[in-house]
């Protein structure tokens, strides 16, 4: 409905109303959108107006210029035209306040404290953010018993990955014979998609290092070691500072705010290898010797570095200690679940608006991270799959996106919460190649000391390649299957052993999507090129493209044909497959099937 | 520098809150710039250049520019978040170097905040 009342006339409607009608004849729209002209609307200061119905959309000082592109928008693709939509003044949203917005009112920063509030390269931010009080108090009033109560009623458990218990660990390694002891901080973070240790080290490295502080005076360790790996540089530069800074301040070495404690820290760059997050791995690789992992028992808290008992845990575990011990074990334990205590960092990345680093209490669910606090799918695409816990963790559907999460729940699901790596995939993911993705990841990460995890992960990966060819048969299905419950079930180290978590958790919530590449040789994302065929849409072609060429010139196989301003084909005989005629058409021309 | 006892503890906190919390003495206006690899990789080194060049183009003696860590929400970097004193405050994304001009002008100086560029007000709840 398009205003004819004079004032809108005298800003040319009616070029608007004709401009109008002949662009929804053109997109052949005709037959559904009647273009009506009405009276006055009375709100002639913003015309030319238009209303559309049935939806009520109001539109305002539209031009001819603008129309080709309201009508492809609203008329074709469904989506009304913000910048031409009128705003009443009164109720012209006013700049949010940061915690009326979902994404920053739903999380509860403990390890991130101080995420973006403090210049990381100077100690003073940190202390006058309270930093250092929970070491002051752990060395002027408690003992170390006392501070290992405190950590384990808190509930808190490793953050790396398996979710030991941190109280029960230290306690181990209190219990173990052996002098001296040591404690390290894994940051080794390997998980393609995750980058939560790496910002806790670059915003806030003295919350790692204080927490290493109260961890070795409680188990009574002289030195520590932070393994990072060496692809962090801004982590590995601000760390050093920080570290430079503690030792200056008295807060690391001799005597410590001259209460007679020492301790010192190294650092110990990684060169990055996925295993080396594996704890007996980075202990061989910070000796000096390969990167291998070894069986346990021992455990590192008997025989850990240099033989000697050793408390290893995570970055974020070790930057949730203060708080504990400022605020007390049951204050934690207050937050999350009854297994899973506090809350757990996720780096949220993928197919979501909101791409970041996200804190939130345990117990959270799917589709509040997703939904409330990620902002939901981009493009209006439908959410399909979240994995978790990357190239170790699983593929999580839809169908459980209502599940609280929490180091059981996630491992009942298949999956696992691994360091906390969060990738959402949409429709226009394929579950195998996502599958054939970390599978290849993990196979190539693969140290080789052991028989499964070196030759399973790459007969799984065989077998998947094949079936995203369209190669598969229902036998490698089976012997897929099969391999993986081997792979989990012999391999050594924890990076075999859930190297086949995103293999079958596809297999046991997306088997239909197997079942096409194998039986159909169809992909039914279109993702897996050798499955698809391409057609050129002749209309679109000519009306929209003229026969532009570019998929003819650019082939590499010369499989289109076709004159310029006329349809082009693609010869199936002659087409790779490659998909570069997709890529290069601008205007969409090229159809997969 | 000497080695902090216990007791010294508190004083460097005290004194170290008054120089960063913006008070009498600290300054005005205080900007952070968040500069995560995320940040920083999205072009925060130039932001950080431009305001800086703004601050001593206009002689702005009262304005502190300063960096931090990443701000969590990496897909609307660069950010930083200005604060004036006495004021909520306020969280600015997707920023370019004429962005940072224009917030220099306006909200600096004018006190207007740039609402087309800000994200939100206020700030975060820890804990």
């Amino acid at each position: 409905m398009v205003c004819a009342g004079t004032g809108c006339v005298a800003n040319r409607s009616p070029e608007v109303r004709d401009a109008l009608v002949s662009e929804i004849a053109r997109r052949g729209l005709q037959n559904e959108i009647q273009v009506v002209t009405t009276g006055c609307n009375g709100f002639c200061g913003a015309g030319p107006l238009m209303v559309v119905q049935p939806d009520g959309i109001f539109y305002q000082q539209l031009g001819v210029k603008d129309v080709p592109h309201l009508v492809e928008e609203h008329f074709l693709k469904g989506r009304p035209v913000q910048k031409f939509m009128y705003v009443p003044p009164e109720t012209r949203t006013p700049l949010p306040k940061m915690m009326d917005i979902p994404f920053f009112s739903r999380q509860r920063l403990i390890a991130l404290r101080n995420r973006g509030l403090i210049d990381p390269e100077r100690i003073d931010e940190y202390i006058a953010r309270d930093g250092y009080t929970a070491l002051a108090k752990a060395l002027s009033q408690m003992t170390p018993q006392q501070i290992l109560e405190e950590v384990k009623i808190s509930g808190l458990r490793g953050r790396g990955g398996a979710g030991f218990p941190t109280g029960t660990k230290w306690e181990h390694v209190i219990r173990a014979e052996g002098e001296p002891k040591y404690v390290i901080c894994n940051g080794d973070e390997g998980d393609p998609g995750a980058f939560m240790d790496r910002s806790i080290v670059e915003s806030d490295p003295h919350s790692v290092i204080e927490g290493m502080l109260i961890g070795a005076r409680a188990i009574g360790a002289r030195w520590g070691v932070v393994y990072i790996r060496n692809e962090y540089p801004l982590a590995v530069q601000r760390l050093m500072i920080a570290l430079d800074q503690a030792r200056e301040y008295g807060l690391l070495g001799d005597d410590i705010l001259g209460t007679g404690f020492d301790f010192d820290i190294s650092v110990s760059r990684g060169a990055g290898a996925f295993v080396c997050g594996e704890a007996t791995a980075l202990v061989s690789a910070v000796e000096g010797r390969p990167g291998e992992p070894r069986a346990r028992p021992p455990r590192l808290a008997q025989h850990g570095l240099w033989n000697k008992p050793t408390c290893l845990n995570n970055v974020e575990t070790w930057a949730n200690v203060p708080p504990i011990i400022n605020h007390g074990g049951a204050w934690f334990a207050e937050i999350g679940t009854e297994k899973s205590k506090g809350t757990k960092v996720f780096s949220l990345v993928g197919k979501i608006n909101n791409t970041g680093l996200v804190e939130v209490p345990m117990g959270i669910t799917l589709r509040e991270i997703i939904y409330d606090i990620g902002g939901g799918v981009p493009g209006g695409k439908k959410f399909k799959a979240v994995q978790t816990g990357g190239p170790s963790g699983g593929c999580i559907p839809n169908e459980l996106i209502d599940l609280p999460i929490d180091f059981e729940n996630l491992t009942e699901a298949g999956s696992m919460m691994g360091s906390g790596g969060m990738v959402i995939m949409d429709e226009d993911t394929c579950m195998v190649d996502v599958a054939r993705y970390f599978l290849a990841f993990t196979q190539d990460e693969s140290c080789g000391k052991c028989t499964p995890c070196r030759e399973g992960t790459q007969l799984m990966l065989d077998i998947l390649t094949r079936i995203t060819d369209g190669h598969g048969t229902m036998e490698d299905l089976d012997a897929l299957e099969e391999v993986a419950k081997v792979v989990a079930e012999a391999s050594l180290c924890g990076l075999g052993t859930s190297a086949p978590n995103p293999v079958l958790t596809t297999m046991r919530y997306f088997r239909e999507e197997y079942l096409a590449h194998i039986e159909a040789h169809k992909c039914p994302a279109h993702v897996c090129r050798q499955l698809n065929t391409y057609r050129i849409d002749p209309v679109i072609c000519v009306e929209r493209g003229h026969g532009c060429g570019v998929c003819r010139r650019e082939c590499p196989e010369k499989a289109i044909f076709g004159e310029k301003n006329q349809a082009h084909r693609v010869d199936a005989s002659l087409c790779s497959k490659c998909g570069t005629c997709v890529d290069l058409c601008h205007f969409n021309a090229v159809i997969v099937e | 520098m000497p080695k902090l006892k216990l007791e010294d503890l508190a004083g460097v906190r005290e004194k170290a809150r008054k120089a960063t919390l913006l008070r009498e003495g600290a300054g005005r206006v205080k900007m952070t710039v968040h500069m995560g690899t995320c940040g920083i990789a999205a072009g925060a080194r130039k932001i950080v250049e431009a305001a800086l060049h703004e601050v001593e183009e206009g002689d702005l003696r009262d304005v502190m520019v300063t960096t931090s860590g990443c701000a969590g929400l990496c897909s609307r970097e660069p950010m930083a978040t200005l604060e004036v004193v006495g004021e909520a405050p306020v969280k600015y994304v997707d920023l370019t170097e004429a962005k940072v001009k224009a917030i220099f002008k306006e909200h600096i100086l004018e006190g207007r905040i740039v609402e087309q560029y800000a994200l939100a007000i206020g700030s975060e709840r820890a804990y």
